[in-house]
């Protein structure tokens, strides 16, 4: 396959994905912003949620203020911001018509009218009380367009960059929510059986959409190492970063087994993932939480660019 | 005449050349007048694609940078036996209409100046080969031989206007004129034996036209002559575009330094070489 | 049912309003069915299209804006008989292209014969003398070709227009037809419409039939062929991506291409890969800017030095485009006669080249009746429609031809056919032309039944360009 179009699935999966966990970062903002009786604690919230996209700085150059409707409005459909889930899901869509022969038809099909529907909803400015339709609708695209590929592709290089993308992408955000709320994580600022704690570690579960796995998992009870231990080194959520990594795994292996040879980015995410099959969350708290999500943070960025560079995504 | 050719092009890049290609009309024919003896070309840094012969039967090679090599080196070496016709090279072969040399090319198309200049020479426009002598004087009167003022893409209107060019300008603005009059004229890119030793400072370039009863005639405005057994016919073109020795493309490239190191020198043939009789011939310029 | 006052002929019905032959069964078929059932299903063919995505962005508009051709679901219908003269004209005309094309890179026969002047060559920018001296592989110059067909009368086709260089459109045939068999299945059990969904195929064979001189066909390995496109925000992408798609070929684009090893390569993510035969969809001047315009990003450096040596075939090969210039087009009756010695069998457009003096004066007194069209332009662009134009748009027209009288051509308005188009109030008759997609290729001419019938959906309005609100039907021959 051409190496643009490797390209355009690979981002194309990134961009639905990385829409999907906005709007779940949108969707916790907003109950958190519900359950804060005052004015302040709501915006610091709606910051919180700007700084995990990583958009607070572009956000306040335009606006000074975090009031909740802007913010979200801001996160769905500016379209100065780059990282708005309209471009999103705009970008995936044009990456899908780029990749179109590479694509079946259903594929193609849902990633099309997801992006026909989205756009019509965020024409207008989103209100409070149509808010839940549109983050649905975000996440039934996500839902739909994922089982679609599963569904309709044949396992080949194609489905095999796309999954790369949008494991890469998961591995990256659900990193990134735990590295800007890693302090709440921190035995040294845990105040135990604290009803402040238990909501934080509730959110950061809903973050990523492991608030009921995990509590199925701990039978309620709630505590940060375990946190922590679910959303990094659990192999069966599918939002944790050593099931990202796994999965990232095999469908590079289907790469090497589809054209006979590995690649450096094999090497890499080999040394990466044997990282994370032996350490302990122990080890990872006595070497600092954040300092193990940074590092883990720029392996996944060097690895991604190791495999634009090994498949030839561009000159 | 047997003439020795050794012409050496050497790019140097400053950058990582990623991906380049070069055109190169560098391999003479044996015409009317000249007969390749041997020639061979040499490549450092860059290797083959493609050969083949042009709409002009020019020779043209394709050829592509090595990525990442710091220079490239093209050598030409060869020998051409030449004859004196007094320029002609008579009637035309190939496919090419001659109607086809009669439009306007980007670097040829005349503007006011040449217009201007064409209308001012007060000659007998019914002889044609001395109309075009009279107006080979007049474009060496106006343009001055300045070297470094013009480049590969100055346009004869350009060059006629600024009043400096070099032996492609003379060409272009000749062409340009020549067309008006609807006489087919043609861009001729080769190398010139200068008097006065074989290093040379570059490739001569030189007009054309094609006048009924003798084919096509060459003019060597730059320097007032008709082209003589002194002279290597390389490439034809409707403009220097289409006879360019080289053209071509180097991304990552940067800033690129071109070296020419040309000679062309008298073979004579069982005898030791002498230093040239120069005779009544007139001194001559190249470029 | 509205009826047109005027002498246009309606394909559907005779003068005194009975049902011709070839709608026989379907008009019996249309009105056995329930109407509101009928507004359902047109609803749902538009949201069909755009689903699928379908659609053609238009020049000048946002590039994110992606328009639908509107479809109309009542067919145009062509009987076994008229189709079979159609393709006897259609394939003359198409073999005196390639002879013509063949003939002006060579040794311009007719221009010495005296039948072309020169003048219709000399500046005209679509002569491409890089060709000349080059035969491309297998001898095939317009391995795809559309001709524009208008109808004036039940035995009278006429050639509006040749496209020899990237005709586009035969997508929506195709589309068209899948549409109208999943609305109504039942039709095509009822009355025998030859299909046209082996396009694609033979598209591909066609292609593969020219293969160049540098394909060796080692180990039985058929020629790999890529459709060349300027990318998404092309108003044809969504057709080079189906033809890509329906041919099992590689979609590319120019930044996706380079000269390697003498062969024009694809950039895969295991390397570069030859391709053999290149259906480009690029225009001439954006193909190589080594060659053309230098500033072209779509093309490949030194794709033409690779097709100059042989090692691949660009389908259409370049400077086609001289074939389908409308001053050209004003010859063509003499071109028929040249190369292939008869008769031409379908006719031209009654055409005045405004460059002659004789003609522009006529055409000057006449504007008011005359259709004129620029030279070079296409897509209903620049163009005059005398009859339908105010006073003012006439004069203002009247300016630009006097200033550049060469740059144009006029025509007379043609009484076009028109074919009734689906209205909530039921059918009304709306003009229409046929484009027939033909291949060519050294095994022969192969012209896909039917075509792309392009219908003016305003009343009485003759421009059935889709940038200019036309619509499409799905075409169908009749089977013997």
């Amino acid at each position: 396959m051409l190496g643009r179009a490797a390209n355009g699935v690979f981002w194309m999966s990134r961009y639905l994905e990385r829409a999907e966990n906005t709007a779940r970062l949108i969707d916790v903002g907003f109950h958190l912003a519900l359950t804060r009786g005052n004015r302040q604690s709501q915006d610091e919230e709606w910051k919180s949620v700007l700084t995990t996209t990583g958009l607070l700085d572009d956000y306040c150059s335009k606006h000074v203020d975090f009031h909740g409707t802007q913010v979200f409005n801001y996160l769905l459909r500016d379209r100065d911001n780059p990282g708005s889930v309209l471009n999103m899901v705009e970008n995936a869509r044009t990456n899908a018509r780029v990749v179109r022969t590479s694509l079946t038809n259903a594929v193609w099909e849902t990633t099309n009218e997801g992006w026909m529907h989205l756009r019509d909803l965020l024409a207008r400015p989103v209100r409070e009380t149509s808010l839940g339709e549109v983050l649905t609708q975000i996440r039934r695209t996500g839902t739909l367009v994922r089982g679609a590929i599963e569904g309709t592709m044949l396992r080949n290089e194609v489905f095999n960059f796309s999954r790369i993308g949008t494991f890469i992408e998961r591995a990256d955000n659900t990193a990134r929510i735990l590295d800007v709320k890693y302090y709440v994580l921190l035995p040294s600022a845990a105040w135990v059986g604290s009803s402040l704690d238990n909501v934080q570690w509730d959110t950061l579960l809903r973050s990523v959409a492991g608030n009921r796995a995990y509590s199925w998992l701990n039978a309620g009870s709630m505590d940060p190492r375990g946190i922590a231990r679910f959303l990094i080194l659990d192999g069966q959520f599918p939002r944790s970063l050593i099931f990202s990594y796994e999965k990232i795994r095999s469908n590079m292996a289907g790469l090497a087994k589809e054209y006979g040879h590995e690649v450096p980015s094999h090497e890499l995410l080999r040394n990466a993932g044997a990282r994370l099959h032996q350490i302990t969350i122990e080890e990872i708290f006595e070497g600092g939480l954040h300092e193990f999500l940074q590092d883990f943070i720029g392996k996944t960025i060097e690895i991604a660019g190791s495999i634009a560079a090994d498949y030839r995504f561009s000159e | 005449m047997l003439l020795t050719v050794k012409h050496t092009t050497r790019y140097v890049f400053d950058g990582k050349v990623t991906h380049g290609l070069q055109r190169l009309r560098l391999k003479p024919k044996s015409t009317h007048g000249q007969e390749v003896v041997d020639w061979r070309m040499e490549l450092t840094g860059a290797r083959q694609e493609a050969a083949y012969d042009d709409q002009h039967f020019n020779h043209v090679d394709l050829v592509s940078i090595v990525p990442g090599v710091p220079e490239v080196v093209v050598t030409c070496e060869g020998t051409v036996r030449t004859i004196d016709n007094n320029g002609i090279t008579g009637p035309h072969t190939g496919l090419m209409p001659l109607w086809c040399f009669l439009r306007p090319t980007p670097l040829t198309r005349p503007g006011a100046k040449v217009r201007q200049m064409l209308a001012s020479i007060e000659a007998d426009r019914s002889d044609v080969l001395g109309f075009l002598h009279v107006l080979s004087g007049r474009i060496a009167e106006q343009v001055e031989y300045v070297s470094g003022t013009t480049d590969a893409h100055t346009t004869a209107e350009q060059a006629l206007a600024a009043g400096k060019g070099v032996c492609q300008d003379h060409a272009h603005i000749f062409i340009a004129a020549g067309r008006l009059m609807d006489v087919p004229m043609r861009y001729v890119g080769g190398y010139l034996r200068m008097d006065g030793g074989d290093e040379q400072e570059a490739g001569h370039g030189w007009a054309e036209a094609h006048i009924p009863g003798l084919g096509w005639v060459g003019f060597d405005v730059s320097n007032a002559i008709c082209p003589d057994e002194r002279y290597i016919r390389v490439a034809t073109g409707c403009d220097y575009g289409e006879a360019a020795p080289v053209t071509g493309i180097a991304i990552g490239a940067g800033e690129t330094r071109l070296d020419v190191h040309l000679s062309v020198g008298e073979n004579k043939v069982g005898a030791q070489q002498q230093q040239s009789a120069s005779g009544g011939q007139q001194q001559v310029q190249g470029g | 049912m509205s009826a047109e006052t005027g002498t246009n002929f309606d394909e559907m019905l005779n003068a005194d309003g009975s049902v011709r032959p070839a709608y026989a069964e379907f008009r019996q078929w249309f009105d056995s069915q329930d109407k509101g059932w009928l507004r359902r299903q047109d609803a749902e063919a538009e949201r069909f299209f755009r689903r699928i995505g379908i659609t053609f962005n238009v020049y000048g508009d946002d590039a994110a804006e992606e328009r639908l051709i509107p479809f109309d679901m009542i067919p145009r219908i062509i009987t076994a008989r008229e189709w079979r003269k159609l393709t006897r004209g259609i394939e003359q005309r198409v073999r005196a292209l390639n002879a013509f094309l063949q003939d002006l890179y060579h040794r311009q026969e007719i221009i010495r014969s005296g039948r072309l002047p020169i003048e219709a060559l000399r500046n005209n920018e679509a002569f491409l003398s890089q060709m000349i001296g080059f035969t491309p592989p297998g001898g095939v110059y317009t391995h795809i070709v559309g001709i524009d067909l208008v109808r004036t009368g039940p035995d009278d086709f006429m050639v509006l227009e040749d496209n020899a260089r990237t005709p586009s459109g035969v997508s929506y045939m195709l589309e068209n037809r899948e549409t109208m068999m999943a609305m109504f299945p039942e039709l095509f059990t009822k009355i025998p419409v030859r299909p046209v969904s082996d396009y694609p195929r033979r598209l591909a064979r066609s292609l593969q039939a020219c293969a160049p001189p540098a394909f060796k066909g080692e180990g039985g390995s058929r020629p790999v062929v890529a459709v060349l496109t300027p990318g998404i925000f092309n108003s044809a992408y969504f057709e080079h991506a189906f033809l890509a798609d329906q041919m099992g070929a590689e979609l590319v684009e120019g930044n996706d291409l380079r000269v390697v090893d003498g062969r024009v390569c694809m950039r895969t993510t295991t390397g570069y890969k030859a391709i053999d035969v290149i259906y480009r969809r690029v225009d001439d001047d954006y193909l190589d800017p080594l060659s053309f315009n230098p500033n072209s990003q779509l093309g490949i450096a030194g794709i033409f030095d690779v097709y100059r040596s042989g090692g691949i075939t660009i389908a259409n090969a370049p400077g086609t485009g001289i074939a389908d210039d409308k001053a050209i087009y004003s010859y063509m009756p003499e071109i028929v006669q040249f190369y292939t010695g008869e008769k031409p069998i379908l006719q031209n457009v009654p055409t005045w080249r405004c460059s002659e003096a004789d003609s522009l004066g006529y055409v000057l007194d006449n504007l008011a009746d005359l259709v004129v069209k620029e030279v070079h332009g296409s897509g209903g662009y620049g163009m005059l429609i005398g009859p339908t134009s105010s006073k003012k748009e006439i004069a203002d027209f009247e300016v630009k031809l006097r200033a550049k009288p060469s740059n144009y051509i006029a025509q007379p308005t043609l009484s076009l056919s028109t074919v009734p188009i689906f209205q909530k109030e039921g059918l009304a008759p709306r003009h229409v032309d046929l484009r027939p997609f033909v291949l060519v290729s050294p095994d022969g001419i192969d012209i896909t039944p039917g075509g792309l019938t392009r219908v003016a959906l305003k009343k009485g309005s003759l421009v059935v360009n889709s940038s200019q609100g036309g619509g499409t039907k799905d075409s169908w021959v009749l089977d013997e």
